[in-house]
């Protein structure tokens, strides 16, 4: 058996070790299946951010950059599948935009040295550096989206929620339900009542949840939807006359394509936003060096909106990340676990934004071995009936609710897991 | 030629009655199990382990599972989905309150508590058949979901209702991690096949022994069956407890050592029902070679598919993913049409013709 063992091991190690020339960036995208209108724009930003990076500056301080796709139809088997055929290429650092898949990255990408980076999405805890060593989630997380969300409705209701009711419409799986303990914890803090209404996946059948909210009339309705679910509610809301304004997504349900099918009447729906939009340098250098030179993942249509902005801004943070390690190590050509202390240097200021030509897109925030969450803020933005208005500036949110849960809910991991928390001690 | 029975001369009431009664195909048999013990553990990667030949395996022994009772005791079933996931958070609830556990006592407690619910839902059976069973099954399959969503009991409370599996050893006295992300894909390539090779024995011979034959007596006309002395009640309460420990074992096996981690709605929803099912028509009801033929089709084939067409051939990723559907559907449509009675018929013709050649008159 020890053989046996001996000889497995050194196989896995002559696959995980080839001679990488490129700064793989691998993409699990979904273009296919219920929630390929959110995976579409996201995966076309952040294929056309890296050509753009090949085509304007010949790649990452010189070496040139590669996104292999692979599609997971948002499904976590495909998830494993791509994951192990896309690992043994060089990957430097995986974002599968599935909270699903994330669960099983988490582990996995942890044995095999491999940086993850959940943006605002995936398991919230892991901005705990101490226990998730190989887990970003910056610039934010749903526990933060949370906060914001009751935050911003704190300041509209003069400081006081007491007595009023907040119905959270929510995705049956990890990504739906994360949130829910923090409004809990909310809930009590602030003398709200909080109704919990789950949709099954996909998300096409919400009669039943809004006829209770129909019966209800809860004073808000917060959506942690995805997908198919999101245009669903929108026009279901529209249809019972629910006021929009009082209805408000999370970042995942602020899309375009979420409201555009409704239009008009969707006019006042609010949603989370963790980039900011509008008319940034960047897209006219894509549109320069990418869509019209024909290098788009996709038709180009979705140039600048939320989705691909998002999409962008994650390829951007990984860029630069990529950028840190390289200054780190003093080499170009990076591994992952290169990767890994780049993103756990990485530095967000305004300066960084602007040279990308991106000013302000999101917040400031760096990254420290103990905090791999970011800021956590976000922007509150409004449907006008025909495109997306930014209401507010990054709205921060109240860290003495969501920290205490992540060092709780991180420590039950570590211990199931039998994992030390490291940072404490370096 | 040398595809016969000529020349094999069997002196006992065993050897007449052997599996294999073709001496090729009993060396077939043990070359398979000897490429399967004995050089793939040393040649596999994670790659060949964790998108191929674990999730044949485990969907495999589903496919055996469900044989047994839609195929062998004619019981109509779209609850597999649900009974996987009773194995599943079995295992979990093991895992984690006894750490202690080996995988093989865990995999098989799952197996038994799935059997007891299986026979719980399998009650109905003795008095509805047909669509009216399918529909009956199909309520235990929402039943059982909406369960492990509703009840923070059985995810242990965490936030996100997903379960994890943790690091555990094969055996307690073999301390090799078959579960966890630090397992070794040979060690659970292993541990499947230790399944899938002992759970088709038993299927083979629980098929052929008198258990068998009363669910073929059941599945062919109940009445009669009930006339020449088999007690319905048993036949198809057996059939639903041995299906159900099967489904068990392979709804456990894909938390634990495939998976990792799991979302119950959408790791055990009714399209893994489906896909089951889909196996054992394709693969052919009634048949064990069927299970396996019928796993292969449905879980590999999409595997190469997606290979050739993104790989080889460079087309874009989402248009392969479409196309697969196509060319998979079509597949399904064409061997239903050509041939009815599934894979497993299939290859008992190539058999026949075989045993003729190169003389066929």
């Amino acid at each position: 058996m020890k053989k046996l063992a001996f000889i497995a091991v050194s196989a896995a190690i002559a696959a995980g070790s080839p001679a990488a020339a490129d700064l793989v960036f691998p993409s699990l995208s979904y273009r296919t299946g219920p929630y390929a209108a959110g995976g579409i724009p996201f995966a076309d930003g952040y294929a056309d951010y890296m050509t753009l990076l090949n085509q304007r500056d010949g790649g990452i301080g010189g070496v040139m950059t590669r996104v292999p796709e692979c599609e997971t139809a948002y499904n976590t088997e495909r998830g494993v599948e791509c994951y192990e055929s896309t690992r043994g290429d060089g990957a430097l650092v995986y974002q599968p935009l599935s909270t699903g898949i994330t669960y099983q990255l988490i582990p996995r990408t942890t044995a095999d040295g491999i940086p993850l980076h959940t943006m605002g999405y995936g398991r919230t805890s892991a901005a705990n550096g101490n226990v998730f060593s190989h887990v970003f989630n910056y610039p934010g997380n749903y526990w933060d989206a949370a906060s914001v969300i009751v935050n911003q409705l704190l300041e509209e209701n003069d400081g006081s929620l007491e007595g009023q009711t907040i119905a959270l419409l929510y995705h049956n799986s990890a990504y739906g339900r994360e949130p829910i303990r923090t409004l809990e914890t909310l809930a009590a803090q602030h003398g709200f009542e909080l109704s919990q209404l789950a949709v099954d996946h996909p998300g096409q059948e919400q009669g039943n949840q809004w006829l209770q909210i129909r019966r209800e009339r809860p004073d808000y309705v917060v959506m942690w939807g995805w997908g198919v679910m999101n245009q669903v509610a929108v026009q279901e809301a529209v249809n019972i006359r629910y006021p929009m304004e009082n209805f408000i997504g999370n970042w995942w349900a602020g899309a375009e394509h979420d409201v555009a099918s409704v239009g008009a009447d969707a006019a006042g729906y609010r949603s989370l936003n963790m980039n900011r939009l509008g008319d940034m340098p960047v897209f006219a250098e894509i549109q320069e060096h990418v869509i019209d030179a024909g290098l788009a993942a996709g038709d180009g249509s979705n140039l600048g909106s939320v989705l691909y902005t998002r999409g962008m801004y994650a390829a951007f943070l990984a860029a630069e990340a990529a950028r840190t390690a390289q200054e780190i190590h003093g080499v170009a050509e990076i591994d992952a676990s290169m990767m890994r202390d780049g993103m756990e240097a990485l530095d967000i200021t305004n300066e960084v934004m602007e040279a990308a030509g991106m000013p302000g897109i999101g917040p400031e925030f760096t990254v420290t071995c103990e905090d791999h969450g970011g800021t956590g803020m976000a922007i509150m933005q409004q449907w006008d009936g025909e495109a997306w208005v930014t209401l507010t500036d990054f709205i921060a949110p109240d860290d003495s609710v969501t920290q205490p849960l992540v060092e709780e809910d991180s420590a039950q991991y570590a211990e199931e897991n039998g994992i030390e928390p490291q940072c404490a001690e370096s | 030629m040398f595809y016969r029975e000529a020349g094999d001369f069997k002196t006992t009431y065993a050897a007449d009655n052997q599996t294999f009664p073709i001496l090729f195909d009993r060396y077939r048999y043990y070359f398979v199990l000897f490429v399967g013990v004995a050089i793939i553990p040393f040649i596999i990667n994670d790659y060949w382990a964790n998108s191929i030949l674990i999730p044949f395996l485990i969907y495999a022994i589903a496919a055996i599972g469900l044989n047994i009772l839609t195929g062998y005791c004619g019981q109509v079933s779209l609850g597999t989905g649900g009974f996987m996931a009773v194995g599943a958070y079995t295992s979990y609830k093991l895992m984690t309150a006894f750490p202690g556990l080996d995988m093989i006592s865990i995999t098989l407690l799952s197996g038994a508590m799935t059997a007891m619910v299986g026979v719980a839902f399998g009650l109905p059976s003795l008095r509805i058949k047909g669509f009216y069973l399918a529909v009956a099954t199909l309520a235990a399959q929402f039943f059982l979901i909406w369960l492990f969503n509703k009840v923070p009991w059985f995810y242990n409370y965490s936030a996100s209702g997903q379960i994890s599996a943790p690091e555990r050893d094969f055996f307690y006295f073999i301390n090799i991690p078959v579960t966890g992300p630090n397992a070794e894909s040979w060690a659970k390539y292993l541990f499947c096949f230790l399944f899938v090779f002992v759970l088709a024995w038993v299927a083979r011979n629980l098929t052929r022994g008198s258990v068998g034959r009363q669910w073929m007596a059941i599945r062919d006309m109940d009445i009669a069956a009930e006339i020449i002395g088999v007690n319905p009640l048993k036949a198809k309460l057996t059939a639903f407890a041995a299906s159900s420990f099967y489904v068990g074992i392979a709804g456990a096996l894909l938390f634990t050592v495939y998976l990792g981690a799991v979302e119950v709605g959408e790791a055990y929803g009714i399209t893994k029902s489906f896909l089951v099912l889909f196996m054992i028509i394709i693969g052919g009801l009634g048949s064990i070679f069927g299970s396996f033929a019928g796993a292969a089709f449905m879980v590999i084939l999409p595997v190469v598919l997606r290979n050739i067409l993104t790989g080889t051939m460079g087309w874009d990723s989402a248009l392969a993913t479409h196309f697969e559907f196509v060319i998979v559907g079509a597949l399904i449509m064409f061997f239903l049409i050509v041939e009815p009675h599934g894979l497993a018929r299939l290859w008992a013709l190539v058999k026949e013709k075989l045993r003729l050649w190169p003389f066929p008159h």
